[in-house]
């Protein structure tokens, strides 16, 4: 079994738990307004590599993990490979090493279950508190990912909330408020991640050739997230 | 042996032969807590620092060098007492008459003495040259039979650093012995040893060491008269903790008197110490203030010591260092750690007087070092760059538990091992030279086997390799050879009689060779080996001196198989061809990867190479890879580096490796966390050494146009570590340009 891989990175520490390798697979649906891998959407591109020869690399690097750390596969949509995904963490899981999926919570289907069952700790992408929101700027239904995060709950797995705070979208404490309403909830929710919006990406749109729909939006401040951070 | 300064002690061994080691197994207490104890900085403390700060900012001022005493050979009565604040403090002993002023030391050679005043402005007084002009340097013994082809291969900057002109260094004496027997017991060992060797037939090799002996005692004799100036009677053991690091520090400072070597490093005492300070705290005469106290006292006597150098030596090693070494942590043989609570202590002067390159503070890691010792060096580092980790797991086979490191990445048993320092070969130039037929390309030496330049075709991989292995095998000879006459010259000129004395009379010895520009050749191999690479001759000379590279090939420092086995099989191929050739005096050959700050200089004097590096422009230090050709992220870096096998570089692998904060996660608690599981994987992976920086390149380049908003800016490079701002405007760029690896 084959993926479409983007990239390896062999330390990551924004990705979950601990130190972790990062597995970036190719292709996304969604247009997230302040995406910063714009080169990972077209499902066209990325190489073909083997869950096993990957499996070999992550291996590589498991004295590093320790205790919390391990293996995470970001995108792209990764659940959108949802195969590579259960033969990468099956290899992963009879050797011992965590693991952690990064997704929009955008694809539900029995496949993606199966992935679940496998998953150690689901980072989610919990974009926007408002369908609006998700409609204007992702280009999709919240309701899809609140099913998700419905079905994560039932299964008890491990989920971190992740948002992007973005200035003039979600910069605000009633936003905030929001998530934490979430997690009272959600008993599946084990951390909340507020994340400040960067603009280090605008030389991949550049050279991709694709209009950056943030461009002219400030970047986020530590210390704005800091302030935010109070209300969780 | 029984001296009532022991009382209270655990008997055993060490009371009857001089075995410290043995000491320290029966009566050190690990510790496994955290760094809550730790006391600040006293009053007292903080203005001895900023009397310290401000001769640094009078020093810097001066040009680099606060003041020479150019009327005296600089030995250990040589000087009246010296003081940084007579009163107030608790550790005495400069290496002059006053504090940062420098001696001059001509028993390496006259001529660097002599430049060294110059370039300061300064002249040597007419004393010391007549004295001079009767006496045989180290300096002119080496020159008296240095053959044509080793002046070739030094001039051409094949073989570099060479200690052929100041003192070798890298010898540790054991201080210790000083505080837990006193002189006197010292030197009746001595004479013992002195006895039983006169028993032996007069051979030269036993003549040699009788008159050796007769060195040391003598040495040992002014150690105990130079004490007495200061007003201390050392002939006894030390009775208290202070007096246990006062007499340590006292050998040290002899040792500094006598000798200007390249590494002067200090060895492994805080366990030790930590003895004397459990047993007055247990005995109520003693506060943990007190405590912190006398080890800041320490440092700060440490941090003072100065050698006279000429300009050009501070380009190949950049910030005035003196590697004084202190080893830290560790595990011993019983599975018990080495830590203690004067560990924590000795770190914690990072803080009590600020970051500073000196000593040079190195951690002895090991997987099962305690927690709270290992998140308080991570925090450390984190906070000020200023510690290097070394794996204890793979030393202590060799080594077993009672060694330290001398300069940045040398192990060898305190007291019972010394080094005979080589520097090191070029290995990049050794591969232009192979394909030039034995001319150097830069500087037009002639050396080495003559053929044929390499045809312009598109070089062959094995063609190359085949060629570059009667290079190798020519030039492994000519460094043992070379090192064995520099080594011959200094026991008999320079030798260094209080280190010595200071070691177990049958000492046993490493020599220590050196290789430069292993990512530079190994990738160049790689390039020739997987992409085509078309040499470019010059018209005139006829000689290679750029390439055409065409295609892609795989670069050290990605944990990819291909080129990494090029680097690893480099390593064994020197290694394997040094020991063809005999050292002088039996040493143990031993190779080490370490360039120091002179990777700026060796790629200044290097031309164009096969992986696309530029004539002249710097080489990775150290074992690191090429800047900014890692694609797999940090951990694909370190993993390259592990792979070089210690078993082949027993004398040290140096890896450098800066890293954002924001990369090692979002906040300090993260931040320790991950930099442990680092270290812990990487040490577990088998390697050897590495430097922590941590910190953006934005804050170099504020340091590198403002430096005098950052006079403290420590930062790790190959081996130790530096002010920034001390360093050449080149060295800093160089530092600048390095691969700083990111948040992903």
């Amino acid at each position: 079994m084959t993926g479409k891989i983007h990239s390896f990175q062999s330390l990551g520490t924004a990705d979950g738990p601990g130190v972790r390798s990062v597995v970036f697979l190719q292709g996304c649906p969604l247009r997230c307004a302040c995406c910063h891998n714009p080169d990972t959407w077209d499902f066209n591109g990325g190489e073909n590599v083997s869950a096993d020869e990957i499996f070999r690399k992550i291996k590589r690097f498991k004295n590093y993990f320790g205790k919390e750390g391990g293996v995470t596969v970001s995108g792209g949509e990764p659940l959108l490979q949802p195969e590579f995904i259960i033969e990468l963490f099956t290899l992963c899981k009879t050797d011992g090493i965590s693991t952690a999926v990064d997704t929009s919570g955008c694809v539900l289907n029995e496949k993606v279950k199966e992935v679940l069952k496998l998953t150690d700790v689901v980072l989610l992408d919990y974009k926007y508190v408002t369908d609006e929101l998700y409609k204007e700027n992702v280009g999709c239904e919240k309701a899809h990912v609140d099913k998700f995060l419905e079905y994560l709950n039932s299964q008890n797995t491990d989920t971190w909330i992740r948002q992007v705070i973005i200035k003039d979208l979600n910069n605000n404490a009633d936003s905030v408020k929001a998530l934490k309403e979430l997690k009272k909830k959600y008993n599946c929710i084990k951390k909340i991640e507020l994340l400040p919006f960067r603009k280090l990406c605008i030389e991949k749109y550049k050279n991709l050739n694709i209009p950056f729909p943030l461009a002219e939006t400030e970047e986020t401040s530590k210390a704005e997230i800091e302030n935010l951070e109070k209300f969780l | 042996m029984n001296f009532e300064q022991w009382n209270g002690f655990v008997d055993g061994e060490w009371r009857h032969i001089i075995d410290v080691r043995d000491f320290i197994q029966r009566n050190y207490t690990p510790y496994h807590g955290d760094s809550e104890f730790l006391k600040g900085a006293t009053e007292r403390t903080k203005n001895l620092t900023k009397k310290f700060y401000d001769l640094c900012e009078e020093e810097k001022k001066a040009g680099g060098v606060l003041d020479i005493d150019t009327e005296n050979v600089s030995s250990l009565c040589s000087y009246a007492p010296g003081y940084l604040d007579k009163e107030n403090e608790l550790i005495v002993g400069v290496q002059t008459d006053a504090p940062l002023k420098r001696g001059v030391h001509p028993f390496g050679g006259i001529r660097m003495a002599r430049d060294a005043c110059k370039a300061y402005g300064y002249e040597l007084s007419q004393k010391v040259e007549d004295y001079f002009k009767y006496r045989t340097t180290h300096n002119d013994g080496v020159f008296r039979i240095y053959t044509d082809e080793m002046r070739a291969a030094r001039h051409c900057a094949l073989l570099t650093g060479l200690p052929d002109a100041y003192g070798r260094g890298r010898i540790i004496g054991d201080y210790r012995r000083i505080a837990l027997y006193g002189i006197d017991a010292l030197i009746e060992k001595k004479k013992e040893d002195k006895r039983l060797i006169g028993l032996e037939n007069a051979s030269a090799e036993s003549m040699n060491l009788l008159e050796e002996l007769y060195k040391q005692i003598e040495f040992l004799g002014l150690l105990k008269e130079m004490a007495k100036m200061y007003g201390f009677d050392i002939s006894k053991p030390a009775s208290n903790a202070k007096e246990a690091i006062q007499w340590t520090y006292f050998g040290y400072l002899a040792a500094n008197k006598e000798q200007n070597g390249a590494a002067m490093s200090f060895g492994r005492t805080s366990t030790f110490f930590d003895i004397y300070i459990e047993r007055d705290i247990a005995a109520g005469v003693l506060t943990e203030e007190q405590a912190q106290e006398l080890i800041d006292d320490l440092v700060l006597k440490l941090r003072m010591c100065r050698h006279l150098r000429t300009p050009e030596y501070n380009e190949l090693f950049g910030g005035d260092p003196m590697w004084i070494t202190e080893s830290v942590g560790g595990m011993g043989e019983d599975n018990r750690t080495l830590v203690t609570k004067t560990s924590f202590r000795m770190l914690n002067t990072l803080r009590t007087l600020g970051p500073a390159p000196e000593p040079n503070l190195t951690v002895l890691w090991s997987y099962r070092l305690p927690d709270g010792f290992k998140k308080f060096c991570a925090k450390l580092s984190i906070e000020t760059d200023a510690i290097q980790y070394e794996n204890d797991d793979l030393m202590r086979n060799d080594y077993g538990d009672d060694y330290a490191i001398a300069c940045c990445v040398s192990a060898m048993k305190v007291g019972k091992q010394m080094q005979f320092f080589g520097a090191r070969t070029n290995l990049a130039k050794l591969l232009l030279l192979t394909l030039n037929g034995g001319v150097d390309n830069v500087f037009g030496t002639k050396v080495g086997p003559q053929m044929d330049v390499m045809d312009d075709d598109v070089l062959d991989f094995n063609t190359v390799m085949e060629r570059f292995r009667i290079y190798l095998s020519w030039l492994c000879r000519l460094y043992v050879n070379t090192m064995n006459t520099i080594h011959f010259m200094h026991d008999k000129y320079a030798y260094e009689r209080t280190q010595l004395a200071l070691h177990n009379t049958d000492v046993e010895r490493l020599m220590a060779f050196g290789v430069a520009g292993l990512s530079v050749i190994a990738d160049s191999l790689s390039a020739i080996k997987y992409a085509r690479v078309t040499p470019i001759k010059d018209e005139e000379t006829g000689l290679i001196v750029d390439f055409k590279v065409e295609g892609d090939f795989p670069k050290f420092g990605n944990d990819d198989e291909r080129v990494d086995l090029i680097a690893q099989n480099l390593i064994r191929d020197t290694i394997t061809e040094l020991r063809k050739t005999p050292t002088y005096r039996n040493a143990i050959h031993t190779l080490s990867v370490l360039t120091i700050t002179s990777n700026v200089v060796y790629g200044k004097k290097t031309g164009a190479t096969p992986d696309g590096r530029k004539k002249g422009e710097p080489f990775a230090p150290g074992a690191n890879p090429m800047h900014n050709r890692e694609t797999n992220g940090a951990l694909a870096s370190l993993n390259s580096v592990a792979k070089l096998s210690y078993c082949d570089a027993r004398d040290g692998i140096s890896n450098t490796f800066s890293i954002v904060p924001e990369a090692l996660g979002n906040n300090m608690d993260d931040r320790v966390e991950n930099l442990v599981s680092i270290l812990n994987g990487y040490f577990l992976n088998n390697a050897h050494h590495i430097n922590v920086n941590v910190l953006n390149r934005e804050t170099l380049l504020k340091a590198y146009e403002h430096p005098e908003d950052y006079p403290n800016l420590t930062i790790r490079v190959s081996g130790y570590a530096v002010n920034f701002c001390k360093l050449s405007k080149e060295q800093q760029k160089e530092v600048i340009m390095r691969t700083f690896h990111e948040a992903v």
